[in-house]
């Protein structure tokens, strides 16, 4: 029989037997037990200025190093503030596990101090999650917390624990196995549905790969080049693939959706097959789906059986994780091509078409001010490949997507599906410390940073020297663009006001960091420069831009990708045969 | 829009049906009844969902039950397969006139009174939606003060493939 602890101890043997290496939190009355014994753990516990930073910054350390990243906060505010990091990391199959303190037992339903019910509140924004009232329970909860967060579709998981459960007594056992007779992610696809899918390609004159993020989160980034290359189908990416598949790849058209290229957008629209790989026919990606690729036929492969069929009907679905499925359908298809492989050359010719003729650019501001698109393609051809990018949610962070060249998995971390803005410090922040010898960039916008910039208190007083990027063009950009678009330019509560209020480069110093300013064009580079030279304390860097550029090319919500725009009042031109 | 039953064997622990209402809520799925409660293994509960959706919605709301980690399993449960059961408690008013009327119509469709007082009586009927609605509508002309009805509970007919059960079922 193993020795008397606390729950709490039970808590953190239990978490250092998951692996955990480090932690985002802060304490407060109902979790204070815990905070014990982490005192004393293996641990490393980041103290972050609001549980909001301290969940974004599990998600990036997760997206960073595929492992699963950690959270803890108090009961009430300190769990409610978690909601958004969690249905944040839910919406983007990240793993995470969020632990939270309870109001004591005896007190739950009582509306005690500090009591909020959030195993309620995250039932819908979470994959699954625990309130634990008896200290037995500890280890149990904390290992199904971790394997139901990293296997199959990975999601968030919040487990909930009384605080009388962590200051009562109890022995620690570390489970050696699980019982979860209601989870069980198939992880290979049906032999037969292998066949099928490998039938169609051999088929197929104008196939297209469409891959999601699930390639990244099943780590198939060679198995996917096997297939490409195979295939010889073109490739897009969406916003959660980006890096999967190298953007220097010539098999490569970009990325779909509503701030998609023309090649790529256009590609899905006159495919006759899309080769879905773990993407979820979002409708930033379909635009108006009744219209979205009319002729295609489709292959998806997914490890959420529940995402087959949801937007879009299929023609075979793939269950399984996405490295087995790729795996399985190379020699099947290997086998086909033997006796025939289409020939893409009519399809491609049209694909090089679509991309020569309208690929990605920006026009210079006529006014003499930096333009956007051009600071951040500076910002990605210095630091370079090997560098981690990290966004907030907006212009700057559709101009990411589009004008840094991502080679790499989980070199580009953004918030894709709940769109939350101020994700990118803290997002960061979790990338450097799971990626210490990687440089790290958040691309952050101005209206985005005044959402979580205390977080780079902690960055300063952590050691954790990340690289912020604003691109600052003191208004809620993406919601002016529209406005400008859809509402006549009437700028109903976008503009910031700025005129350096707050000053971000003062603001920078004042957390500890260094804080540099670049207004001209021909300071860019030596500024960029200049932050890449800092590696002992956090950089921030405001750069002044222009405040009228807008993201294109669009395709308006609601509308028919067939419908993308590539300025203002400009559509592509199609030859009459492209019609 | 067309009504389907589902059979759904969850785990007995506390918040599953809070899960469960939670997801259909969540999706827009529309609940006709819901009924829990448990099953011959106390670990286990079952629930009968009756939704109402359009037929390619049904494998959508099937696969995101499926996905809780509480929800063991989920079939569609064929109507003519399986055997369906509600439960009515109806207060119907009677008169010296009428009275005599009502307790035939309770005799015709196999329900019982289990309450009688001057002006009402109480009745207790068990069936398949079909013949509760009847019956309700043949009591309605005579006043219906009150009435309660359970949600559909339901069964597979016969032996699933594989598994023992005793040899006298019926």
């Amino acid at each position: 029989m193993s020795a008397q602890i606390t729950g709490a101890q039970s808590l953190v043997n239990s978490l250092e037997s998951a692996g955990v290496d480090v932690m985002f939190g802060i304490p407060g009355g109902a979790i204070l037990p815990a905070y014990d014994p982490i005192f004393d753990s293996s641990i490393r516990h980041i103290l972050v200025r609001h549980e909001q930073g301290a969940g974004h910054a599990a998600t990036g350390y997760a997206q960073a190093t595929g492992r699963v990243g950690v959270c803890i906060a108090t009961s009430g505010p300190g769990a409610t503030n978690l909601v958004t990091p969690l249905a944040d990391a839910q919406m983007d199959s990240v793993p995470i596990v969020a632990i939270t303190g309870q109001v004591a037992s005896a007190a739950i339903g009582t509306d005690a101090f500090q009591e909020a019910d959030i195993r309620g509140i995250t039932m819908p924004v979470t994959k699954h999650n625990f309130l634990i009232t008896d200290p037995r329970d500890i280890p149990r909860a904390i290992a199904e917390a971790f394997h139901i967060a990293g296997t199959g579709r990975p999601g968030a998981v919040l487990v909930d624990i009384a605080k009388d459960a962590l200051t009562k007594m109890t022995e620690f056992e570390w489970p050696t196995s699980l019982s979860l007779p209601g989870y069980n992610p198939i992880m290979d696809p049906t032999a037969e549905s292998i066949r099928d899918a490998a039938a169609l390609i051999a088929e197929s004159k104008s196939p297209v790969l469409y891959v999601g993020g699930g390639a990244i989160k099943s780590n198939a980034s060679a198995e996917l080049m096997k297939l490409a290359e195979l295939t010889g189908a073109p490739v897009v990416t969406t916003l959660m693939a980006l890096g999967t598949f190298p953007d220097s790849h010539p098999q490569h058209l970009g990325m779909p959706g509503m701030h998609g290229t023309v090649a790529a957008v256009t590609s899905l629209q006159k495919a006759d097959l899309l080769i879905t790989l773990g993407a979820r026919f979002d409708d930033r990606v379909t635009g108006k789906l009744s219209s979205f690729a009319p002729n295609a036929r489709v292959i998806h492969a997914d490890i959420d059986p529940a995402e087959i069929g949801k937007n879009r009907i299929v023609d075979v679905a793939l269950i399984g994780d996405l490295k087995a499925t790729i795996n399985a359908l190379l020699p099947e298809l290997k086998k086909k091509f033997e006796s025939s492989k289409p020939d893409l050359t009519e399809w491609w010719a049209q694909c090089n078409s679509w991309r020569n003729k309208y690929p990605l650019g920006f026009d210079e501001p006529t006014d003499g001010s930096v333009s956007p698109q051009y600071v951040i393609q500076r910002l990605g051809q210095i630091a370079g490949p090997d560098a981690i990018y990290v966004a907030g949610v907006g212009q700057h962070q559709m101009w990411s997507s589009q004008f840094v060249n991502y080679e790499k998995p989980r070199t580009w971390i953004n918030s894709g599906g709940l769109g939350t803005m101020g994700f990118a410090v803290p997002a960061a922040m979790g990338a450097k410390v799971g990626a210490p010898d990687t440089v790290v960039w958040a691309i952050d916008g101005d209206g985005c940073f005044q959402m979580t910039n205390q977080e780079l208190v902690t960055c300063a007083l952590n050691n954790i020297p990340i690289k912020v990027a604003i691109i600052n063009n003191e208004s809620l950009g993406m919601v002016r663009q529209w406005q400008t678009l859809f509402y006549n330019e009437r700028y109903s509560n976008t503009d910031l006001h700025s005129k350096r209020i707050p000053d971000f480069a003062k603001l920078a110093e004042a957390m500890g960091c260094v804080g540099l300013r670049c207004e001209s064009k021909e300071d860019v580079d030596r500024v960029i420069n200049e932050a890449m030279a800092i590696n002992d304390r956090p950089v921030v860097v405001d750069f002044s831009v222009h405040r009228d550029a807008m993201v294109w090319p669009m395709v308006a919500a609601g509308t028919s990708n067939d419908d993308i725009v590539i300025a203002k009042s400009m559509a592509p031109i199609w030859d009459s045969q492209e019609l | 829009m067309s009504t389907h039953t589902l059979s759904v064997l969850v785990e007995n622990s506390p918040g599953v049906l809070a899960r469960v209402a939670s997801l259909f809520a969540r999706r827009g799925y529309n609940i006709d009844s819901l009924a829990v409660g448990p099953t011959e293994d106390p670990n286990v509960s079952r629930m009968t969902i009756v939704v109402n959706v359009e037929g390619h919605a049904l494998s959508q709301v099937i696969q995101q039950t499926d996905k809780l980690i509480n929800v063991l399993s989920i079939i569609e449960l064929d109507p003519i397969a399986s055997v369906q059961r509600e439960l009515l408690l109806v207060k119907v008013t009677t008169s010296p006139e009428t009275r005599s009327q009502v307790l035939e119509t309770v005799q015709l469709f196999r329900a019982k009174v289990v309450d009688v007082v001057q002006d009402a009586v109480t009745i207790e009927a068990t069936g398949n939606s079909e013949k509760i609605q009847a019956l309700l509508r043949v009591l309605e002309p005579y006043g219906i003060k009150e009435l309660v009805q359970s949600g559909l509970v339901a069964m597979e007919r016969g032996l699933k493939p594989g598994k023992s059960h005793t040899p006298d079922h019926d």
